[in-house]
């Protein structure tokens, strides 16, 4: 149990490293695509850095301080319930049996906590982007969970060990391809999760300044942007074991998770920006009738 | 300026500990300047070429933010009204510490071509403490990013410290404040 804990306290550190690295990757990427030369792939490691070693003199109340608290450990929770590499007594993490059940509730619990944070801190932006993300959460959640409860139905199981073993044998396998429908349903709500261009209403820069920590500085948001790094990187381990059939090893991980993160990646750099109410009607209409065909297919075989 | 106790002295100092340390955070403060996005004058309209694709500066790590919490650097672009300064004490006031002020143009430095105006400050040094000047009128995209290759070195050299000497001289700063500010119905700092 000692070595698990340690191993699962190393993966947590390697995630944020990674995940950060991803975050000055995405930036350089963009970069790019505007024709720029941009910032360093490292960026984001001296802009976490620079925040945690700023002075602070702001104080809103207790929510406030439990804000950044609830985000980062929302991002390791949620990282520590998903398993890294498939039958590996290491790094499989804490999975158990009813892991999936627990990491829908999870998923959304540092979003929650940061909504009551950012509200308590009183300011216009920030109101008004918490209800625009709790809204848009309710939109992305719906074809998310339809892909989930049908890949957990299809497979007979609520764990991850159970969706990664009966993805087991060759490519063909991976539930991306066993259902296709489901998949495009969970890939469509992956672009609301990670806030990605049509769906980018909560932090909409140019408008709202920057979304929720409008009032959050120092210490507060470098903990936010960590904890939204491993969260990043836990969000893609879960849609690598739901749709991607799981690692076998950390090589395979870091690739499919690495194909992962340059799926909203490239969705952002060509789109604008939905309304709220687009994009809310966007969700709950057809990645949630894209995913139904499935669905009803998988209820209408298996039982 | 008489007060320099805050500067390091020209003798190589020993290594120590601290020292390592705080060259490092001098480091990545210098690398990961945020500005908030907030112009004062006819200067402002420099800072979107310099922050796009033709000069880019977010390549040095210059990014812009648009809210006072989470800024560096408080860019004082041009002339400033009476109007206007009450808003940038209160911008500066919420920027966290370290925090950097560059002054834009000929404007903040004697007053340029509004200085026997009624309504607009001559040295802004007087009323908020300025770490780099860049005079011109306007001063171009590349000489704003050479302002902040010029901030950025006396960040790494621990020179840049006009948030420290505003601690230490509120009482005067506030004085020259409250002196040219009318109507000044603002609390004691503006948290």
């Amino acid at each position: 149990m000692f070595n698990k804990i340690l191993f699962a306290l190393i993966a947590a550190i390697v995630a944020l490293a990674y995940g950060l690295f991803l975050g000055g990757l995405s930036r350089k990427i963009m970069a790019r695509l505007h024709g720029r030369k941009g910032p360093t792939v490292f960026q984001n490691f001296i802009d976490v850095w620079k925040l945690f070693r700023k002075r602070t003199a702001i104080s809103h109340g207790v929510m406030f301080y439990l804000a950044p608290t609830f985000r980062f450990l929302g991002g390791v929770g949620t990282f520590l319930l998903v398993p890294i590499v498939f039958d590996s007594p290491y790094l499989s993490n804490f999975s158990f049996g009813g892991d999936l059940i627990v990491l829908i509730y999870f998923m959304v619990f540092g979003c929650l906590g940061m909504a009551l944070g950012a509200s308590e801190s009183g300011h216009p932006h920030s109101a008004i982007a918490v209800t625009r993300g709790l809204s848009q959460m309710a939109g992305y959640e719906l074809p998310f969970l339809i892909a989930v409860i049908g890949i957990a139905f299809a497979n007979h199981t609520i764990t991850f060990q159970g969706i990664i073993q009966a993805q087991q044998g060759g490519i063909l396998h991976w539930n991306l391809f066993q259902y296709p429908f489901l998949s495009i349903a969970a890939l469509i709500s992956m672009l609301g999760m990670y806030m990605s261009y049509p769906f980018a209403v909560v932090m909409a820069p140019q408008e709202i300044a920057v979304g929720p920590p409008t009032e959050f500085s120092s210490e507060f948001l470098s903990f936010m942007f960590s904890g939204r790094s491993i969260f990043a990187v836990a969000k893609y381990l879960v849609f690598m074991n739901l749709l991607l059939g799981g690692a076998t090893n950390l090589l395979e991980a870091f690739i499919k998770t690495f194909i992962l993160f340059l799926w909203p990646l490239f969705i952002t750099g060509v789109f604008p920006r939905f309304r709220l109410e687009q994009s809310v009607r966007f969700f709950w209409t057809y990645p949630v009738l894209i995913g139904l065909i499935d669905f009803i297919g998988i209820f209408i075989t298996r039982s | 300026m008489a007060d320099n106790k805050h500067f390091l002295n020209d003798k190589p100092e020993k290594l120590t500990y601290a020292r390592v340390w705080e060259k490092f955070d001098n480091w990545a403060r210098a690398n990961s300047l945020w500005v908030v996005a907030y112009g004062t004058g006819c200067g402002s309209i420099e800072i979107p070429p310099m922050v796009t694709s033709r000069f880019d500066a977010e390549r040095f790590g210059v990014n812009m933010v648009g809210t006072p919490r989470q800024a560096d650097v408080l860019i004082i672009s041009g002339y400033l009204a009476v109007k206007t300064l009450k808003r940038v004490i209160r911008v500066y006031e919420q920027m966290q510490s370290p925090k950097y002020v560059v002054a834009l143009g000929a404007c903040p430095i004697n007053g340029g071509m509004y200085f026997d105006s009624y309504n607009t400050i001559n040295l802004l040094d007087k009323y908020l403490p300025v770490d780099v000047w860049l005079t011109g009128c306007m001063p171009r995209p590349e000489a704003i990013l050479s302002a902040f290759a010029d901030l950025m070195k006396r960040i790494k050299e621990g020179r840049a410290d006009g948030w420290k000497k505003y601690i230490d001289n509120l009482g005067e700063y506030r004085k020259n404040q409250e002196k040219i500010i009318k109507n000044w119905k603002m609390p004691n700092y503006n948290w």
